[in-house]
This record gives C-alpha cells, structure tokens and sequence, in this order.
C-alpha cells in the first residue's frame, strides 16, 4: 500500500509479514469446504472410526454416497426445482427492477425521492419478519406447497435489492446522451431500451448474478412454504430430506450440500469480479 | 412515433388520434416515471406492505393455523413477556449479535488491511475469502454441523492434537455456551467476506499522499492506521456495521440447521423462535407478537442508515 524507498530486507519481511497472516484466514475461509469434500468421498467405516484421523482420505475415495442420492433421492428433482424458481423469479425481478431503478434514478417527478427511500426501507426489511404472513398469503393465492409459492415471493426481497443496484448504475450514465435520443424522435422507452440499458449492463449482469445467488440459496421461505418433497429447492430437499428422522448420514448429507453448491460456485469463478463489485455497491454507493 | 400519429390524424383517421393523445400522455416525464416504478410497487404492496399489516393483525389476534381467531388487543404481547423462554430469546438475540458483529468488524478490517497489501495472486486471495459468502448458508452450516459433532468432531480432534484441547473435548452442540459460541463462529466466519472486501474498497479509495504525508511526518503503521485509515473509513463502516446488524439480528439459517435453538433453548433467536412457535406450533397470533419484538431495534438501525446514506 506505502511506497517509498525501501531495502529490500524490509519488502521481504513485509510481504511475508502480509501472507503469514492471511494464512489464518484462508484456512479459516476454505477448510469447511475442503472437509465436506473429503468427507463425500469417505467410507462409512472410515467416518465412523474414532482412529482415523478426520483431515485426509486414508481408506480410499468411494462414490457410494453420490450415487445413493442420485439412485434413492429425489435430488435431481429439487436441483430442477431451484433452477426453474431461480431462473424465473430473477428474470421475473430483473424487469420489474430494471423500470424502477431507471425511473427513481433518471427521471424527474414529484414524490421520486419518497419513492427511492420506500424502496430502500423495503430493502431492509428481512424475509424473518413476513415469512409468518406470506406463508398464509402463499395460501390464499393457492400456490401453497409448491414452487410457484417461491417464484410469487422471491421478487419480494430481489426487486429492491435489484432497483437499489440498478440505480447507482443508471446515475453513472451521462444525461446528455439520453436527451439527444429524445430530441432525435425517440420515444422515452426506446431510450430506456437502446441507450440507457445497454450501457448499464454491468449493473444488470451483477444484478442477475446476485439475484440467481439469492434465490438458489434462500432457506426460510424455501423451508416453511413448500413442505412434499417433490416441489423442494435442493437446499430444503438436502438439509430436511436426508436427515431421517433423528439420524444424519453425514456422507451423502455432504455429496448433497458439494453437488447443490456447484450451480453457485460456477457462477462465482466465472463472475467474481462482478460479485465484488456488487458486494460493495449495495453497501457502498448508497 | 408522434409524427406516424400525426400523420394517420390527417388522414381522418378518428382512434389514431386518441393513440396519439395517449401517447403523448405518456411520453410526459412524470406519468413515464410513476408508470415504470408501478409494477414494483404493486409488489411491495401486495406482498410486503400488507403481510407486514397481517403480521401487525396476527399478533394482536388468537390467530391459529387454519382457524383465523379473535381479538385479544395485546394478550399475546403480555403473554410472551412473561415466558421464561422468550426471555432467554432476548438476552441470546443481543449477546449474539453483539459478540459477532464485534468479531467480524475487527477481523474483517484487519483482514481488509492485509488484502490491501500489494501481494502477488491477490485476486485469488480475494477470491477465496469471499467463498463464505457465496456458498448456500444453510449447506455450509451442515458442514461445520458435522465439524461441531458430539462424537467425531474435527475441532475436536485437531484441538486435542495440537494440545489445544484437553481430551475428550467438549460436546460444542450441546453444551449451552459452546452451542452459543458455535453459532457465533460459524456467523462470523460466513459474515466476515462481507466485511472484509466492502472495508477494502473503502481502503483502496483513500488517496495514497495521505499516507505519505503522515509518513514525512515521522507516524508510525500504527499511527497511519490510527489518523488517516480509521477516520477516512468511518462512512464505510458505518454502513456495513449498520446492514450487517439487521442481518445478523435476524439470522435464521444458521441457529436452524446447527442446533435449531438448542439445548434447552439457549441459542435461540427471535426468528427461530418465532419459527418455532408460529408454525410447528401453529400459533401465528404469537409467532408473530415473537417476531414483532424485533422491530423498536430495526427501526432504529434502519433510522441511522437512513440519516447517513442521506449525508452522503
């Protein structure tokens, strides 16, 4: 972060200094992961033994526990399940929050900014406070125990976070550009579509990953709304249905959580940067 | 296309003019914005604004599951403040959102600073550190679950091993205050991603003359650290303290799959617990009275975020 004429002494020391102590943190962030693998990979023999030493595979790497999910589960079901909700709840969110973000952040009229606060206010309020309520709303809708009861309420926390997003990237474009088009004949939705949404595409990729990750990962609504296993997510479906009874079978348990991950995890390798990027946007352009 | 309406218009064409009114209705600025915001708004008032009326209905009604109840005013109120367990949920509420927030502000800026640092693979590191993050909450806290078992647990065996722990170590999950601090843990360890890379955008944002100004003027790296990193990063940790308070206040998923409140209700928070009561118990009315009580505490963080995102 500082330069300045250093010895080279000093650089040394100091960039062990900066990787001995993000050793600590790395393993801290990595080693969970790195165990549930191994963990998928491990005999029952081996996981149930007090000799073992838990940190590596010792007795050989098995699928058994792979393709018991695949073979007496309905796993393949609920991962179909997240995608369809996944896919059309954020569509669904990304059109609505596209129009919102770009009126609260473009345009001028009485009220725009109550508006713009409501929806921040809306941002705020956690699904802990309305999963009580919508899980009778879901009822009267009759969408109950179904995953169309999850496609009606994920847009409720996606939209506002997806405007909020929307809108930090529709204020960096120049106003001048759009009053041209405007001034050229074009209508104001053409504008919105030709020229304001194709240079706030960053904002709108980074909104449909967020909203992909969002919805692939919620828990509370996916848990109390939905409750046949055939209509689960594949996170309710691994964390509820594999549990029998009292008992966990922590090897497939943990094939479940490795393989329900990877839609995200792939997501995330491709996109990190824009997940950086809308990480601090939320929080930090306010 | 005003001139196409136009056009058609002189051409007698009677409907084509009311498009064109329309139309010209429509391209006015404020009647373009109130109609984008519609939709979304028709969202927030169908399936947030009214639920939320609903729970405020629920609570003050003998509202069972499948059998919408009397008024009762505040009887559910009154009758939870006297329950020994919602009490318990209170006290576990504040200490664990207390404890985490703390652990998480300090190790994620410490972290941001070391981030911060010109090292080789720094994308990597960053990617890494934001894993957590990413990964469906409810799936990594069954693998530190696993972690945290009675009989084969990990910690356990590695703590012993590097003569951390004395044999046979404690049973994390089951034990009051090590179920507490299991769920502290494992919130600081999925939280701390957050914190460290939006602290780090704030760091990578302070201009570097100031550090070298400070640094003629003879500070010391805590002295720099101290003058000019704390006071120019207090708006960003401002906020993130801010957001990351409501969210860790109203964690559900973690407590949920790790010890579902447990053991004798020692770590449950109110959203847990009103999870508990609304829907395996079946009483909305209290279910939501129990969550409710949340919110004199959000309304106060959402006041202050609002009075500074308005500064700003």
């Amino acid at each position: 972060m500082i330069t300045g004429v250093r010895s080279r002494g000093a650089r040394l020391r100091s960039t062990a200094f900066g990787y001995g102590n993000l050793i600590p943190f790395i393993l801290f962030a990595l080693f969970p992961f790195y165990f549930m693998l191994i963990t998928s990979f491990k005999s029952n023999a081996e996981l149930y033994s007090l000799k073992s030493v838990p940190l590596w595979i010792q007795k050989g790497v098995i699928v058994d526990h792979y393709r018991y999910l695949f073979m007496r589960t309905e796993f393949f079901t609920w991962i179909k399940n997240s995608l369809i909700i996944s896919v059309v709840a954020t569509s669904i969110s990304l059109v609505i929050s596209i129009l919102a973000g770009y009126s609260l952040a473009r345009l001028r009229f009485r009220g725009v900014g109550s508006f713009g606060t409501a929806v921040f206010i809306t941002y705020l309020v956690p699904p802990t406070l309305l999963f009580l309520p919508l899980s009778q709303v879901v009822v009267w809708l009759g969408v109950a125990d179904s995953i169309w009861a999850l496609i009606v309420t994920y847009p409720t926390f996606l939209v506002p976070f997806s405007t909020w997003l929307l809108m930090g990237y529709f204020r960096t474009i120049p106003r001048e550009i759009e009053e041209c088009a405007l001034v050229d004949g074009a209508t104001r939705m053409q504008t919105l579509l030709r020229i304001a949404l194709p240079m706030a595409l960053p904002g709108i990729v980074c909104a449909t990953l967020f909203g992909f990750t969002l919805t692939w990962n919620e828990f509370i609504y996916a848990l109390t709304f939905v409750s046949q296993s055939s209509q689960k997510t594949a996170i309710v479906g691994v964390t509820a249905d594999l549990i029998r009874g009292d008992i966990y079978y922590w090897g497939s348990l943990m094939a479940g959580a490795v393989l329900a991950s990877v839609p995200v995890v792939a997501c995330y390798v491709f996109f990190l940067d824009y997940y950086v990027s809308g990480l601090t946007a939320g929080a930090v352009k306010g | 296309m005003a001139v196409g309406g136009r056009v058609l218009q002189a051409a007698g064409v009677a409907s084509a003019g009311r498009l064109a009114r329309v139309h010209a209705w429509w391209e006015q600025e404020h009647v373009f914005g109130y109609g984008l915001i519609l939709p979304a708004f028709v969202l927030i008032g169908c399936l947030v604004a009214y639920p939320f009326g609903m729970a405020l209905y629920f609570s003050l009604s003998d509202y069972w599951v499948g059998s919408p109840g009397q008024f009762v005013g505040l009887g559910n109120y009154r009758e939870i403040l006297g329950n020994e367990v919602f009490r318990q949920t209170v006290a576990n509420s504040f200490l664990f959102t207390a404890i985490a927030l703390t652990g998480k502000t300090v190790l994620g800026v410490w972290l941001a600073l070391l981030l911060a640092r010109n090292l080789r693979g720094k994308r990597l590191l960053r990617g890494a550190v934001l894993l957590p993050w990413v990964i469906p909450t409810a799936l990594s806290t069954l693998g530190w679950g696993w972690m945290f078992d009675s009989l084969y647990s990990v910690v356990n065996w590695t703590g012993i091993h590097l003569g951390l722990i004395a044999p046979p170590g404690p049973n994390w999950l089951g034990m009051p205050n090590y179920a507490m601090a299991a769920v502290i843990i494992v919130n600081i360890w999925r939280g701390l991603p957050f914190f460290a890379i939006t602290v780090l955008a704030g760091l990578v944002s302070i201009p570097r003359e100031y550090y070298e100004a400070a640094e003629v003027d003879g500070a010391s790296s805590f002295g720099r650290f101290r003058y000019v990193t704390l006071p120019l990063l207090k708006p960003v940790l401002a906020v993130v303290i801010l957001f990351s308070t409501i969210f860790t206040f109203n964690d559900f998923n973690i407590v949920y799959v790790l010890t579902r409140g447990g053991p004798v209700n020692t770590t449950h928070l109110f959203a847990t617990y009103a999870y508990q009561i609304g829907l395996q118990g079946g009483n909305l009315g209290q279910g939501a009275a129990i969550s409710l009580f949340m919110l004199p505490t959000l309304g106060l963080v959402v006041f202050f975020q609002l009075r500074y995102i308005r500064k700003e």
